[in-house]
């Protein structure tokens, strides 16, 4: 069968059915597979410059450490391949910060409802963004925004602006706590086994039906919607993941940093930045869910490297600003290529493929390679 | 029923917007009268039309960029850079003034020019362009500037504090922006052309538009009229300051301001007196929850309720009214006359 291709027809055959190396070789060659390579090559930027920081123990923890972020920039990755953006990230994290310190103080008997309520919290802010966006028809951006400000007023508002009580140390534990005396890694922090559990879900997530239907919605939600999904539905669930997600967030960071109005600014942009940086398209319909997870810890990295080389802590805002202008660039760039270029060209011919090849001259040409 | 949807349907988005703030009036005359204070004093009017300018300013820029389908994040550290820019270069001395004014504005079109070019010629979305311009901005700004620096001389002083009447003269000043920005965009070449690139980027690039000029302008405007209110904090505060744009949040209360006063977040449609609109039931708002002493954190609450029903209520009506062109026989053509949904940026 093969040999009766012509040399061109065997070269999209052979991209197309290329070995699994290879496949992975033009993969590492999308916006979403070179986060990775950037990422190893950050870290062992890092570990050149200071080898204690490759040691499982403490390479472990810088792990640990991005969890929250990595978290909340896979939340956030569902609402932007949707094609919408989540502002109310950041108020989310410093609401649950504060509901987790005021509600639980030295009380552990509280820790698991309080837990569940902060969940069922995330869960219905989750679901009011997304059906006011869906429903009402008023964009992400506007609605996001006006919960954004309405939450962090009502916390500030609740807190008269100061940090209050804190939360008992088994809950906090969830946040810095981890499983000791583990042999070669010393401790497995817990964070690192929620954010491995968060990434396999949704890495699970979306080869199921419904990360399809959130790609496809994303990518044109009339289409969709002709095509029978419903993009109210299958948008709003991504918006309660993003707010379930920043919760998750907020948990983690209760541990690590205590409860203070301040945990969670910012944290909105900071996850946009890693989606983006994992080759996510703003716009929706593009990108992958591990990407977005691998532009938090490229990010983390670079502003571990930026302390390693003993660069001001101030200028880590214009190193991130550049960065992203920077990886947006490349990568519109190379999804530009992509559809322009030979690898697209071959998707393309394959339809020719499959709907019946035009037979060359004459029959001996087909014992040609 | 039917009667007022249809009246509802007939007004344009600029007459609900100031509608909205017809209502917001209203209620605020009631609201500040009942705790026995007169909200026509000419001291609360002036005040009110105080809280217009520096936003005004900032909002009337992000109509532009916005109604070329871009979004400007960078403003609030323009603001910033600028106020610290004149109160240095002017360091209290009268005869600095102009060429205070001057490198400012100068060197906001300069950060406008780079947020166009990168939008327009490195096809980077606009909210990640100019976040990221933010962001350098905002790391040097950080870094080189630990308070305030530098000091406005008097008469520069007199432009944020004096006023003809109860109207200030910044707010004329802004008005007269708003006037300039309004004949750009229906009486120059430019200014259709912005609306059309928002509109559709790819039917303008075929219509033989050159997609670039608009945004770029766009972009170099907003960052000029930012620096403007930059000027404006600088000559109210008498000192320049590294976190006056962001402590005032103008990025997104500007873009809140500018879909607050009917005009698409997605590009292509809207006007600036839709945004004065905006931009005049946020002053009311906070005027009125000022004088009714409600706690600085639930404006914040109000503020974010508002926008978010205001927009809902028109989005309701968002639906592009152009005559039908194909006379509707019977619901298999519907999908053609479907409202199409309105995207975020």
């Amino acid at each position: 069968m093969s040999t009766a291709l012509n040399s061109e027809r065997s070269a999209i055959l052979k991209q197309n059915r290329a070995s699994r190396s290879e496949r992975l070789l033009r993969a590492v060659r999308t916006p979403g597979g070179a986060v990775f390579v950037l990422l190893t090559g950050l870290l062992a930027t890092i570990i050149v410059l200071n080898p204690s920081f490759g040691e499982p123990g403490s390479f472990i923890r810088f792990v640990g450490r991005t969890a929250p972020i990595a978290i909340a920039a896979i939340g956030q990755y569902f609402v932007i391949v949707a094609g919408e953006f989540d502002l109310s990230m950041g108020s989310v994290v410093t609401m649950q910060v504060i509901v987790a310190g005021n509600l639980i103080r030295q009380d552990d008997s509280k820790v698991i409802p309080v837990l569940v309520l902060m969940l069922v919290l995330g869960a219905f802010i989750g679901l009011v963004n997304g059906l006011i966006t869906t429903l009402l028809k008023v964009p992400s951006f506007i609605v996001t925004l006006g919960m954004m400000l309405a939450l962090l007023g009502l916390v500030l508002y609740w807190t008269g602006g100061a940090a209050q009580g804190n939360p008992a140390d088994s809950f906090r534990q969830i946040g810095r706590g981890g499983i000791q005396d583990v042999p070669v890694l010393d401790i497995i922090p817990y964070p690192v086994i929620i954010l491995t559990a968060a990434a396999v879900a949704g890495f699970v997530l979306m080869r199921r039906p419904y990360g399809r239907m959130l790609i496809a919605v994303g990518d044109n939600p009339s289409a969709a919607a002709l095509a029978g999904s419903r993009v109210w539905w299958v948008r709003t669930r991504a918006f309660m993941m993003s707010s379930l997600s920043a919760t998750v967030a907020g948990i983690l960071l209760v541990g690590y940093a205590g409860v203070h109005p301040s945990v969670g600014r910012g944290y909105e942009f900071t996850a946009i930045t890693a989606v983006v940086l994992g080759g996510v398209v703003l716009g929706g319909g593009r990108g992958w869910v591990l990407s977005a997870a691998a532009g938090a810890f490229a990010l983390e990295s670079l502003f571990t490297l930026l302390n390693f080389m003993g660069l001001q802590a101030t200028w880590r805002d214009t190193v991130q600003g550049a960065i992203i202008i920077i990886a947006v660039a490349a990568a519109s760039r190379s999804w530009q290529r992509k559809r322009k270029g030979a690898s697209s060209a071959a998707h393309d011919e394959q339809h020719q493929m499959a709907a019946a090849p035009t037979p060359a001259e004459g029959t001996e040409q087909g014992g040609r390679v | 029923m039917k009667q007022r949807a249809s009246f509802f349907q007939r007004l344009s988005s600029t007459q609900i917007v100031y509608l909205v703030a017809l209502v917001t009036l209203i209620l605020g005359v009631l609201l500040v009268n009942s705790i026995g204070r007169s909200f026509f004093s000419p001291g609360n009017i002036s005040s009110i039309l105080t809280g217009t300018s520096v936003l005004g300013f900032i909002a009337i820029g992000q109509t532009l960029v916005i109604l070329a389908g871009s979004l400007d994040l960078s403003v609030p550290y323009v603001t910033s850079l600028a106020s610290l820019i004149a109160a240095g270069v002017m360091a209290n001395n009268p005869n600095n003034v102009l060429s205070g004014v001057l490198l400012t504005l100068g060197t906001a079109a300069v950060i406008g020019l780079a947020n166009g070019l990168i939008v327009a010629r490195l096809n980077v979305h606009g909210f990640i362009a100019t976040l990221g311009v933010g962001l350098i901005i905002s790391g040097f700004l950080a870094t080189n500037f630990k308070g305030s620096f530098g000091e406005t001389p008097l008469a520069f002083r007199l432009v944020g504090a004096t006023g003809i009447g109860p109207v200030p003269i910044s707010t004329i000043i802004m008005l007269a922006c708003a006037g300039l920005a309004g004949l750009l965009l229906h009486r120059t070449r430019v200014g259709h052309h912005l609306y059309a690139v928002g509109g559709d980027i790819a039917v303008a690039r075929t219509s033989g538009i050159r997609v670039d000029v608009p945004v770029i302008t766009a972009h170099v405007i907003c960052s000029v009229l930012a620096g403007m209110a930059g000027l404006l904090l600088a000559s109210r505060l008498g000192v320049g300051s590294p976190t006056v744009g962001s402590q005032g949040g103008y990025d997104l209360l500007s873009i809140a301001a500018v879909v607050l006063g009917g005009t698409l977040l997605s590009g292509g449609k809207g006007t600036i007196t839709g945004t004065l609109g905006g931009v005049l039931i946020f002053a009311m708002l906070d005027n009125i929850m000022s004088v009714m002493q409600v706690n600085p954190f639930l404006k914040d609450v109000v503020r974010g309720v508002v926008i978010v029903v205001a927009v809902a209520v028109y989005a309701r009506r968002r639906i592009v009214s152009r005559p039908e062109r194909f006379p509707a026989k019977g619901s298999v053509e519907t999908p053609a006359a479907q409202p199409v949904p309105v995207e975020g940026p």
